[in-house]
């Protein structure tokens, strides 16, 4: 069972405090939507989860190993990170750019395709991009590249999705579509974390929900449980009428004076 | 993608070994074919042999050195940048070779000693690169001010010999050691560089990994698994040596980086790892050709290495800014 944990994790920005003190435990089979305001540290505790930024204070800890102490190699197959808005910057085809996905299971040397050509295969398939497949990563859609980085970072069949607003700037559909990805994912027994900005995509899909505000932990916890009006007010500072249940949930805003 | 992600190194190495056999029998001595094989082949020493062996081809073995040199670290740099304008000069170790051999002739040192051009420029490329080094730590955009910080303290010193030299004689050996040649280059040469440049292409040529991770941007290849810092580090110096020790032997050849690896990059579907060789063949392959062409067109004075790379790349420099103003979005 694979458990990313966090603990008093502090990150100071210019005298500022962008994360305060924050500790929690994601478990394998979960999928934690991360939400906040703008500037609320997202993105900052997801590279600090995903081990990419040494926290000023406190330590992230991935089945009990200090993440920084574990060798970037060794992590890299464990956990798949997708920053926000992923680009490809040579116009390689997608077969290419999602085989670039294997690289910390490469050997050092020697042909990088060889024997990974079903893996390859499979993860295009799985992401909806057969016929993608030999197009330039440069000329595809905003949906269909978030699905080729999708397919990046799944091919390597890694413990730990860690995804930085993997749903921004997605028509409807293709956002659901990540979504049920997602869940998906948790539900085969691996941990998802992504920060989401879509209350209701969040409410329907992840397991968890983790609220940030101004850089402190406002709750973590199951979905079902934590997800409030109030929760939403003292988040987001609007108020929320939240109906439904499970895949019917919505979460509707109204001004607050 | 075709077969010519395939075919590329294949069809670099061929326009090589067609470059290296032209330079081999066309030069200014007019000599016939069959008598350049036989002076290659033959023990018995004659003026062909000479020629041949004592001329030509370390000449033809320095262009293929500084080509390749100057093809691979540009693809690398272009890889590790993602950047198509990235060129070798961009660490500062080319002008720091220069402000080297430019202080040995206004020193009067190559007057005393034959090679102390290429030496004291090893030495300029490696102070510089030091410096690009010292201050570039941290991230690709302060490597990249630091190198252009480096070349323009170096431009600055050239300038300064320039304003000082102790005759006008040395001043115009100056001017002419910087439009790069090599004519009058020997096996002595060769062997002063040759470790370096080889070690240099070495390094580099162990990056593709790592430049092909970065096509996904700098935080996605660190998330892969890549060391960026050493990434950077190991760029710096592999570029230091290799152009560096190329430059400080051949004085200033443009172009060469920049273009080779733009004529690889669509024959092998913009993998930035499979532009490396063919882009280190072709470089060494276009250095050759356009050594030839500096013997082959008669001019009162020698025409210089230096000028022709410039007149044939600048046009190339001017397509490329029209081909990214019509792709880029």
């Amino acid at each position: 069972m694979t458990r990313l944990e966090a603990r008093g994790v502090s990150v100071r920005r210019g005298g500022r405090a962008i994360l305060d003190d924050l500790s929690c435990v994601l478990e394998a089979g979960s999928f934690v939507a991360v939400v906040g305001a703008n500037g609320a540290g997202k993105s900052t505790l997801l590279s600090v989860l995903a081990g990419l930024m040494r926290p000023d204070g406190g330590g992230v800890w991935l089945d009990g190993a200090p993440i920084h102490r574990l060798q970037r190699q060794t992590l890299a197959r464990r956990r798949a990170y997708l920053p926000q808005s992923p680009r490809a910057e040579w116009p390689i085809s997608v077969e290419r750019l999602v085989a670039l996905g294997l690289t910390p299971h490469l050997p050092a040397f020697g042909d990088p395709a060889r024997g990974l050509e079903p893996r390859l295969t499979e993860a295009i398939a799985a992401c909806d991009l057969a016929a993608q497949r030999q197009q330039a990563a440069t000329t595809l859609s905003g949906g269909e590249l978030a699905r080729a980085m999708l397919a990046r970072a799944l091919i390597g069949d890694p413990q730990v999705l860690i995804a930085d607003e993997p749903m921004a700037g997605l028509d409807p559909r293709h956002a659901m579509d990540t979504a049920g990805r997602l869940a998906a994912l948790a539900a085969g027994g691996k941990l998802v974390v992504a920060a989401v900005h879509d209350l209701t995509l969040a409410a329907r899909h992840a397991t968890h929900l983790l609220a940030l505000r101004e850089g402190r932990l406002a709750v973590f916890g199951p979905m079902a449980q934590v997800l409030t009006p109030d929760l939403v007010r003292v988040v987001f500072e609007v108020d929320a009428t939240i109906s439904g249940v499970g895949v019917q949930t919505r979460v509707d805003f109204t001004a607050t004076d | 993608m075709t077969g010519w992600d395939k075919a590329a190194p294949g069809l670099a190495a061929a326009l090589l070994l067609l470059a290296a056999a032209g330079s081999l029998f066309i030069g200014r001595v007019d000599m016939p074919p069959a008598e350049v094989l036989r002076a290659l082949i033959s023990p018995e020493p004659s003026l062909a042999g000479l020629v041949i062996t004592e001329l030509r081809l370390p000449r033809a073995i320095l262009a293929i050195l500084v080509g390749a040199a100057l093809g691979l670290s540009g693809a690398v740099l272009q890889g590790l940048l993602r950047n198509p304008l990235a060129e070798p000069g961009l660490l500062g170790v080319t002008s720091g070779a220069a402000v080297g051999a430019v202080a040995a002739i206004y020193f009067g040192l190559t007057q005393v000693f034959g090679l102390a051009a290429p030496v004291m420029g090893l030495v300029g490329a490696m102070a510089a690169g030091a410096v690009t080094f010292a201050f570039g730590r941290g991230g690709t955009l302060s490597l990249i001010l630091a190198g252009s910080a480096v070349s323009g303290l170096m431009a600055a010193l050239l300038a300064l010999a320039l304003n000082f030299a102790p005759s006008p004689y040395a001043a115009y050996e100056i001017t002419v050691w910087m439009l790069g040649s090599l004519s009058e280059r020997s096996w002595d040469h060769v062997v002063l560089v040759a470790p370096f440049i080889v070690v240099g292409l070495a390094v580099l040529g162990r990056m593709g990994r790592a430049i092909d991770a970065l096509a996904l941007g700098e935080v996605q290849a660190a998330s892969l698994g890549i060391d960026l810092d050493r990434t950077r580090l190991m760029a710096l110096v592999g570029v230091g040596l290799a152009v560096g020790a190329a430059t400080s032997v051949t004085g200033a050849v443009g172009f060469i980086g920049l273009v080779a690896p733009h004529l690889v990059r669509p024959l092998v579907g913009y993998e930035p790892s499979r532009t490396l060789v063919p882009s280190a063949l072709l470089g060494a392959a276009l250095l050759l050709a356009a050594d030839i062409a500096t013997r082959v067109i008669h001019t009162s004075s020698e025409l210089r290495l230096g000028v022709v790379t410039g007149l044939v790349g600048a046009p190339f420099f001017f397509w490329l800014i029209l081909h990214l103003r019509r792709t880029a979005p």
